[in-house]
Order: structure tokens, then C-alpha cells, then sequence
């Protein structure tokens, strides 16, 4: 390793070169962002740390999404279905059984979480063969209409949801008998919730991030960018289309699990298409094909609406109630539309594209023309 | 000994006819052309030996299996490779990651272990990874390993997929014109890796090229066609010489003067 110093771009073997993390500046941003996201419970208030803690998971399911559209280039508009799957198996497996609701009372977070996201998957590919047969459009149709499948199916099914507009109690979060949702002598629960979802973003940010630079995530982008040269070279589409579906539902079922525990109660009306949009949007505004821009999307995605919120105060026209030219969630609700429309055209890789700009400025300053 | 051997085959789609009665034998080592005016059915072959057209009639038999009616990832498993007239690259991925590609079928793991990264998944891309880096010596490439294809010039371009194809280690190869659109000097360093390619590797090939220089110089048998029929097979001193061959590429009335 002498060999290597003050020349950090030498590689003197495959190893290093194909490394999880291969140069200097990447271990010291990553290791300096691990610190901060640590650190950051201890600074600020409980509720500003659910909001992250949820945004941690918006990114979970987020990384699910860029697999299926971003890599495979599987256009999905049913992430909120597979969302939905994930959340009522969690809720269902760990909630105790009421008069109202049915639970199962398993309430150890990695059992009913891997269970959300392995139910979820099964629905994955039992969708998959029809999206083996559609692409673009056709194939965003037919996922939007898992959404209204699922809509109706969880309004009616409401020993399952509780039914609209009151909902049943999200999963219970327990580890190693400590239960996450309560304070305790040493943590609150919006730090310890806060904690555990970093925890899961990281795990299941690097798991996704070895399968896209392995022999999968290179098929996954083959059938993306040419899928007839892609089956030339060997690349059985079929597989690679469900195989996709799969990843990306799993990653969905446990986003959902855990998306309304720092809530702790939802009902079926959240899963509506408003839903897959938002996840589309993180997607795009943090940068296609990228796990780090589909964590910088859903952050910036699930911190919007704090951001609007303040809005009132700074723009006359925008009111919190229903008196000025436009509310706050009438503006958040454009704001998706206005964002992909502008990344879209001037930034299609997104935040992650603006992150690549900065750095390459950077790395030959001071003479970056 | 012959590697490929392609007997009476017809493609229709509807009343078109792409391709009919067309047999050949391709030998190991053997450096076989195709050659005819546009639409004579060259590329129709190319497509149904590589599985993405199905012919409705006639034998395809590769290293003695049939292939008429695998699909194309089948095909290549048996050894096929091919690269295409127009690139068919993937633009977003580096060099690296295109060649990478080529050896899919050499890696044998699956998402479970590449979850992990770790054991079986990480010994086979370290493998595959020099694998590639030989393809890349062997075509000169090592300036542009790490750019996103889409960025590279046509001619380097056209040197990747040729890469890529022979990062599967082909027992058969099928060049869709490898020197369309080149200029002079990209046209010689193509020629030259053709020939290591034969040389080094002897990896037998199938040349479909416009460029009769190149293909002269370099085939040792020619298939001339025209309008979907072969209308001779033979060396190149051999086809030039033939009269229904100049007037498939002259016309009838050029015939008093050509040589």
C-alpha cells in the first residue's frame, strides 16, 4: 500500500479498482456523511428526526423503484401497491389482534420485515409476466391499474385496513425485546426510530448497491439501453424483467412496513397514485439510476412539504388555510409536477447529475473551465 | 470439419421474401463473407443465425446443435457471437462494463450472492474482470476503458463491440459490416484486428462488408446474393471473375465493360 501514497488513483490490482468504494474522496464523504447522520439525532428536535426517519425509508422504497425503472428501465407506476403489501403484512404479522382488526402478534421488526418484503416480492412476480410482454407506456398503464386494484381491495377488506378513513395501527416496532416506538431511559423514540431506519437505509443502500454493479444490475441495464443486443450477448430478458420486478417489489414491502411506524396509524387512502407519483418524483429529481440519488431524491422529496409549509410567512399569495390564491397543498401537489418537469429537461440526471458537476468542478479547480 | 453448416433456408414476413434457398458450411478457422447489394439478405442471415428471426424452412446446425427456433440468449450460450451494422452498444455503461456484459454467460452467480458481493459473486468478477482487460490489450482499448461508450468516437466504438463480442470467447463469430462509415485508417486497424483475431485466436468468422477491398483481401470464401438467393459461393479470384455476379452488381448492360 506505500506505493499508493500521494498517488490515490493507482490501482495495483482488480480488487482495489472495482472496490466498493475505490478512491479517497468517496470513503472520506461517505465516512464523514455516516458521522453526521449519526451525530445529528443528538442536535435536533424530535420531530424534525421523524420527518428524516421517515425520509430514510421514502428512500428505501425509492432504491426499490430506480431497480425496476431506473436500471431495468421498467417504467412502474404500482410502487404504492407494493408499498400497500408491505405495509398490511407488517401491520397485520405484528399488531395484536382486536375485535377490529386481525394481527398476528409477532412483533420482532426483522421477522414481519423480511416477511413484508418477501410478500411483497411474490406479487412482484406474479405482475411481472405481464410487464415481461409490455414496455413504456403500455407497461405504466397496466401498473397504474395495480394501484386502483389495490385502492378498492383495501377499502373493502377492512378487517385487514380497518377501512377508509380510520385505519389500523402500523407495525409494531420491537428489537431485542426494546420497543423502538417508546421512549426509554436512554434514547426517545423519534431518536431510536431515527437511528434503526439509518441503519436499514445503509444495509439495504449497500445490498442494492452491490446487485447494480454485479452481473445482474449490468443485465438490468443492457435490457434498459438495447434489449435485443442485450439477448445477443446472452441476457435471457424474461428472467431480467421478473428478477427486476422482484428486487423492486421486496425493496417496496419493507418501505411500506416501516413507512407509518414513526406515524404509528394509517389508512388505506394513503396508498393512491399520488403515492407512486411521489416515488416516481424521487426517482427523478434525484437522479435515474443511482442509489445515492434515489436517497438525495427521497430526503428532498419527504423534506418538501416542511419547506412549503413555511411558505406563508415569506410569499403573501400562499396560505395555510383555504383564504389565499393558493394552499400550501394545492402548491406542494404542483410543485412535483413543476419539479420533474424542470429536472427533466435541465437536469435529467438529477441531483446526482448536479453532485457529478460539482465534483468534476472541484477536481480540477482552479483550472475548471 | 465444418463449425456451421446452413441448409436451404427461407425467411418470409408476409409476401416478402428476405431470404430463400440458402445453404453454406462455414469450416474452423475459416474466414467466410457475405456480399451482395442492399437488400439481398445479408443481415436477414446474420438475424436468423442468431435466433432473433425464425426461418420457415431449413436447418441451422452449430457445433452440432440445431438452432432454428432458440431465442437469442440460447444462441449465444452455444457460442455465437455477433456485433451489428448499425452499433449496438450500451451507451450509458463504460467500456469496462460493456465488455463485462460480453462475458455474462462465463458467470454463473446469482442475485442472492450478488446481494452480498462476497465468495463466489466477488472471485468471478475479479476473474471476469481480467478476462476483459486481456480483450481490451488484445484491441488496444485501455485509453477509453473507463468512458461511457456513447462518448467514444464511431471507429472506437465499432472496436468495443467487437470487444464485447469477443469477451464471450465465441466459437463462432458474425461481423456485421465492421468497417461501414470508416475512414481509411480506421478501415487498416480494423482489417489488422480481423486478421489477429483469425490468427491468434482462430476464432472462425462471418463477414457481411460492402468494403470489396477488405473483403477480398481478407475472406477466404465469399457468398455472393442477390434478392435473398446466393448466386455463388466460392474464393475470391473465383467470384470476381463471374458473370452473374457483376451483373447482380453492375446491371445487364454494363457487361461489355466490366473486366
Amino acid at each position: 500500500m506505500k506505493a499508493l501514497k500521494g498517488r490515490p488513483e493507482l490501482y495495483t490490482s482488480y480488487a482495489q479498482d472495482m472496490a466498493f468504494l475505490n478512491t479517497r474522496p468517496k470513503r472520506a464523504w461517505t465516512g464523514g456523511l455516516v458521522v453526521f447522520a449519526l451525530v445529528v439525532p443528538f442536535l435536533i428536535t424530535d420531530d424534525l428526526l421523524q420527518l428524516l426517519a421517515t425520509g430514510f425509508v421514502a428512500a428505501i422504497g425509492a432504491i426499490g423503484l430506480n431497480i425496476v425503472t431506473g436500471y431495468a428501465g421498467q417504467v412502474s407506476l404500482g410502487h404504492a401497491f407494493f408499498l400497500a403489501i408491505g405495509a398490511y403484512t407488517g401491520a397485520a404479522l405484528s399488531g395484536s389482534q382486536t375485535g377490529r382488526v386481525i394481527g398476528f402478534g409477532i412483533t420482532s421488526l426483522p421477522v414481519w420485515l423480511l416477511a413484508s418484503g418477501l410478500v411483497a416480492a411474490f406479487f412482484g412476480v406474479l405482475v411481472a409476466p405481464v410487464a415481461v410482454r409490455l414496455r413504456g407506456l403500455y407497461l405504466a398503464i397496466v401498473t397504474l391499474g395495480l394501484v386502483f386494484l389495490g385502492e378498492h381491495v383495501f377499502r373493502e377488506w377492512t378487517s385487514l385496513t380497518g377501512g377508509p378513513g380510520i385505519g389500523r395501527p402500523a407495525a409494531v416496532p420491537e428489537l431485542f425485546g426494546v420497543r423502538l416506538d417508546r421512549d426509554n431511559a436512554l434514547f426517545t423514540a423519534a431518536q431510536q426510530l431515527y437511528l434503526v431506519m439509518f441503519v436499514l437505509l445503509v444495509i439495504f443502500g449497500v445490498l442494492a448497491r452491490n446487485l447494480v454493479r454485479s452481473r445482474v444490475g449490468r443485465a438490468f441495464a443492457a435490457v434498459r439501453d438495447r434489449d435485443l443486443a442485450a439477448s445477443v450477448i446472452g441476457v435471457d430478458l424474461t428472467r431480467y424483467k421478473v428478477l427486476a420486478f422482484a428486487v423492486s417489489s421486496f425493496y417496496a414491502g419493507v418501505a411500506g412496513a416501516l413507512l407509518f411506524v414513526v406515524n404509528g396509524f394509517f389508512d388505506p387512502g394513503s396508498f393512491s397514485l399520488l403515492l407512486s407519483v411521489q416515488y416516481i418524483a424521487m426517482v427523478l429529481i434525484g437522479g435515474a439510476g443511482t442509489i445515492s440519488g434515489a436517497v438525495m431524491g427521497a430526503l428532498f422529496i419527504t423534506l418538501l412539504p416542511r419547506i412549503t409549509r413555511e411558505l406563508p410567512a415569506v410569499l403573501p399569495f400562499v396560505s395555510g388555510d383555504a383564504t389565499g390564491v393558493i394552499t400550501v397543498f394545492q402548491l406542494e401537489a404542483v410543485l412535483y409536477g413543476v419539479l420533474i418537469i424542470v429536472f427533466l429537461i435541465v437536469e435529467p440526471r438529477g441531483l446526482f447529475g448536479i453532485w457529478v458537476r460539482v465534483r468534476n468542478y472541484w477536481r480540477t479547480w482552479p483550472f475548471s473551465y | 470439419m465444418s463449425i456451421l453448416q446452413v441448409s436451404d433456408v427461407r425467411l418470409a414476413f408476409d409476401g416478402v421474401v428476405a431470404v430463400d434457398g440458402v445453404s453454406f458450411e462455414v469450416g474452423e478457422g475459416e474466414l467466410f463473407a457475405v456480399i451482395g447489394p442492399n437488400g439481398a439478405g445479408k443481415t436477414s442471415i446474420f438475424n436468423v443465425l442468431s435466433g432473433v428471426y425464425r426461418p420457415q424452412r431449413g436447418s441451422v446446425r452449430f457445433a452440432g446443435q440445431d438452432l432454428v427456433g432458440m431465442r437469442p440468449h440460447r444462441v449465444a450460450a452455444a457460442g455465437m457471437a455477433r456485433t451489428f451494422q448499425n452499433i449496438e452498444l450500451f451507451s450509458h455503461l463504460t467500456v469496462v462494463d460493456n465488455l463485462m456484459l460480453g462475458r455474462h454467460n462465463h458467470m454463473r452467480y446469482g442475485a442472492l450472492s450478488a446481494f452480498l458481493w462476497l465468495g463466489r459473486a466477488r472471485r468471478e468478477e475479479l476473474e471476469n474482470r481480467a478476462a476483459v482487460e486481456r480483450v481490451i490489450d488484445f484491441l488496444e482499448l485501455e485509453q477509453w476503458r473507463r468512458l461511457p461508450v456513447g462518448l467514444l468516437p464511431y471507429g472506437v466504438q465499432k472496436r468495443v463491440e467487437l470487444g464485447r463480442a469477443l469477451a464471450m470467447e465465441p466459437r463462432l463469430l458474425l461481423l456485421d459490416e465492421p468497417v461501414a462509415g470508416m475512414n481509411v485508417e480506421e478501415t487498416e486497424d480494423m482489417a489488422r484486428f480481423i486478421l489477429d483475431v483469425r490468427e491468434e485466436l482462430s476464432i472462425p468468422m462471418i463477414m457481411v462488408e460492402h468494403d470489396m477491398g477488405l473483403v477480398m483481401d481478407l475472406a477466404d470464401r465469399v457468398m455472393v446474393m442477390d434478392f435473398g438467393r446466393p448466386i455463388r459461393t466460392g474464393t475470391p479470384a473465383e467470384v470476381q471473375q463471374d458473370p452473374d455476379v457483376i451483373r447482380a452488381y453492375l446491371g445487364e448492360q454494363h457487361r461489355s465493360v466490366a473486366p
